[in-house]
């Protein structure tokens, strides 16, 4: 018998487990995943549940429930890879071999990167929404606060789902109206970027969303350090910008077991080649999702488009047969802009996101770069098709793995 | 679109970032500099380099990356390319400036 492992049971992985053991013939190959927490969480859910849209049941399964029977399920932190012997070894001690490794352990909020975001004041008046604990404590934050200068701030890119902290900009506007006290509170988006939006067609296409819901926007700005006794960011340049609520997206950053194992770059994501997700160095070793450095976005749909095609990379590895160049980075993510509506973008690599039609061109029903209801029936429905096909590795009709061009509107379109 | 720098026709987007790495080369940079009204110094062009050797291995340019690459530290960053240093550098680097998804 062969071994292949995968190290996390997140989404990349458990799609991963759930791809293999329908492919890999059963009395030829063990299958084992290995994760040390039992919760399975529907991150994009974290964006709803401060705002009390999302329940925190909606938001977390036990993770057991996603993972294939057949599939040997350890449930241990791990403590190293080691990939010139082809071992993994676990924390209690034991040592695994394997003949296939795939490394889905995702990224993670390093506060503690930027001086003074860790404090004291962490989930007092410093939040993050990108950590189950964190989206948790903002939304009883945001169930007593009175108002006053929220400021949404992301600390430095590569983020995992970029557009989030756009979103929450959005969602915020649309729940302190609701909550009748948007006169008393005042929005600012604090980003290390040039603008909310930094693509020429989306900037075109959104940037009255800002104006429209009254989002100020500071640009430019690379924070030093969280001043957090007397509440303000401080940037490079000196420029300081003062908070009542903090809400930021701290560095985030590859799993610390990475960087233990020596095999990541300065945020320990794995150098990993862009098109066939074999790892740079390792010709048994694949990466999968966040894990990676692709300069793909971080975000599921990412990781679903990915395992299609590196199911079909390992089915090729085991052959002997030369890997398919085929990712080609395509991203597909809802944007909630709050009151009901949503956007949808559809991209890759190389093509920036553009207005369309989606899945059928010309037809839709959904609309690229463009608000509508019906994006955001999308976004609702997408958790039901998360739990339920997406993470099941069950194809999603109509969605290729690589990104299709037509039905959209790439005219005069650069990089 | 088009746009003549130093008697070359090279393509550039809205903002004049190049959209053609291969139509750069150091008088190119050192006039889109000028239009930035950023004199190029022998330490200016250091972090030229490096952003180069970043972009060539497809490695995202970040403000941790440039204080963890030895050739300057941030606030040198800052001096030498003021006013949005990782925006200007890219642009006299000829490079795209660093963009989120959308």
């Amino acid at each position: 018998m062969k071994n292949i492992i995968i190290l996390g049971a997140g989404t990349s992985g458990t799609m991963m487990a759930n791809h293999l053991t329908s492919k890999l013939p059963k009395n030829e190959w063990n299958i084992t995943i290995i994760d040390q927490y039992k919760t399975h969480y529907y991150q994009p859910g974290f964006l709803f549940l401060p705002f009390d849209i999302y329940t925190t049941k909606q938001v977390k399964k036990n993770g057991k429930k996603f993972i294939p029977k057949h599939v040997n399920y350890i449930q241990e932190k791990i403590e190293l890879i080691n990939p010139e012997k082809n071992k993994v070894i676990l924390e209690k001690g034991s040592v695994i071999d394997y003949d296939i490794l795939i490394v889905a352990t995702g990224t993670k909020i390093a506060p503690e990167e930027t001086e003074g975001m860790n404090s004291s004041e962490w989930h007092k008046s410093i939040f993050d929404f990108y950590t189950y604990e964190g989206s948790k404590a903002l939304r009883d934050k945001l169930r007593e606060w009175e108002g006053g200068k929220m400021v949404i701030h992301i600390t430095e890119m590569p983020i995992k789902c970029p557009v989030a902290p756009l979103e929450f900009a959005f969602l915020a506007d649309s729940y302190f109206k609701q909550k009748g006290i948007r006169d008393k509170v005042d929005i600012t988006f604090v980003t290390p970027l040039d603008g909310a939006f930094t693509k020429p067609k989306a900037t075109k296409a959104l940037h009255y969303l800002l104006e429209e819901k009254n989002i100020k926007e500071v640009t430019d700005f690379n924070i030093e350090r969280v001043d957090y006794e007397n509440n303000k960011i401080i940037d490079y340049a000196s420029v300081e910008v003062n908070y009542d609520l903090l809400v930021t997206v701290p560095t985030n950053m590859g799993d610390d077991l990475i960087e233990r194992s020596g095999m990541g770059d300065d945020l320990n994501y794995i150098p990993t080649n862009k098109t066939t997700l074999q790892t740079i160095g390792y010709e048994n070793v694949f990466a999968i999702g966040d894990a990676t450095n692709l300069p793909a976005s971080k975000a599921g749909s990412v990781a679903h488009f990915e395992a299609e095609i590196l199911t079909e990379n390992i089915l090729r590895y085991i052959e002997g047969k030369e890997l398919k160049e085929e990712f080609d980075g395509h991203a597909n993510c809802f944007i909630e802009t709050g009151n009901g509506k949503a956007l949808l973008i559809d991209f890759n690599y190389t093509h920036e996101p553009v207005e369309g039609t989606f899945p059928f061109p010309g037809v839709g029903p959904l609309s690229l770069l463009k608000e509508s209801r019906m994006n955001h029936m999308g976004k609702m429905a997408f958790r039901w098709i998360y739990w339920n096909m997406l993470i099941k590795g069950i194809h999603i009709p109509f969605v290729s793995a690589t990104m299709t061009e037509k039905g959209k509107h790439f005219e005069d379109v650069k990089q | 679109m088009k746009k003549i720098i130093s008697q070359t026709e090279i393509d550039v987007n809205e903002e004049g970032y190049l959209t053609d790495f291969t139509q750069w080369n150091k008088e190119i940079g050192q006039e889109i500099a000028k239009e930035q009204g950023i004199d190029m110094t022998s330490k200016n062009w250091e972090v030229i380099d490096y952003i180069h050797e970043k972009h060539n291995n497809e490695e995202p340019l970040s403000i941790r990356g440039i204080k963890k690459s030895g050739v300057i530290n941030i606030k040198e960053f800052y001096n030498l390319f003021p006013g949005g240093p990782l925006k200007k550098a890219t642009m006299i680097a000829g490079i795209p400036k660093p963009k989120s998804c959308i």
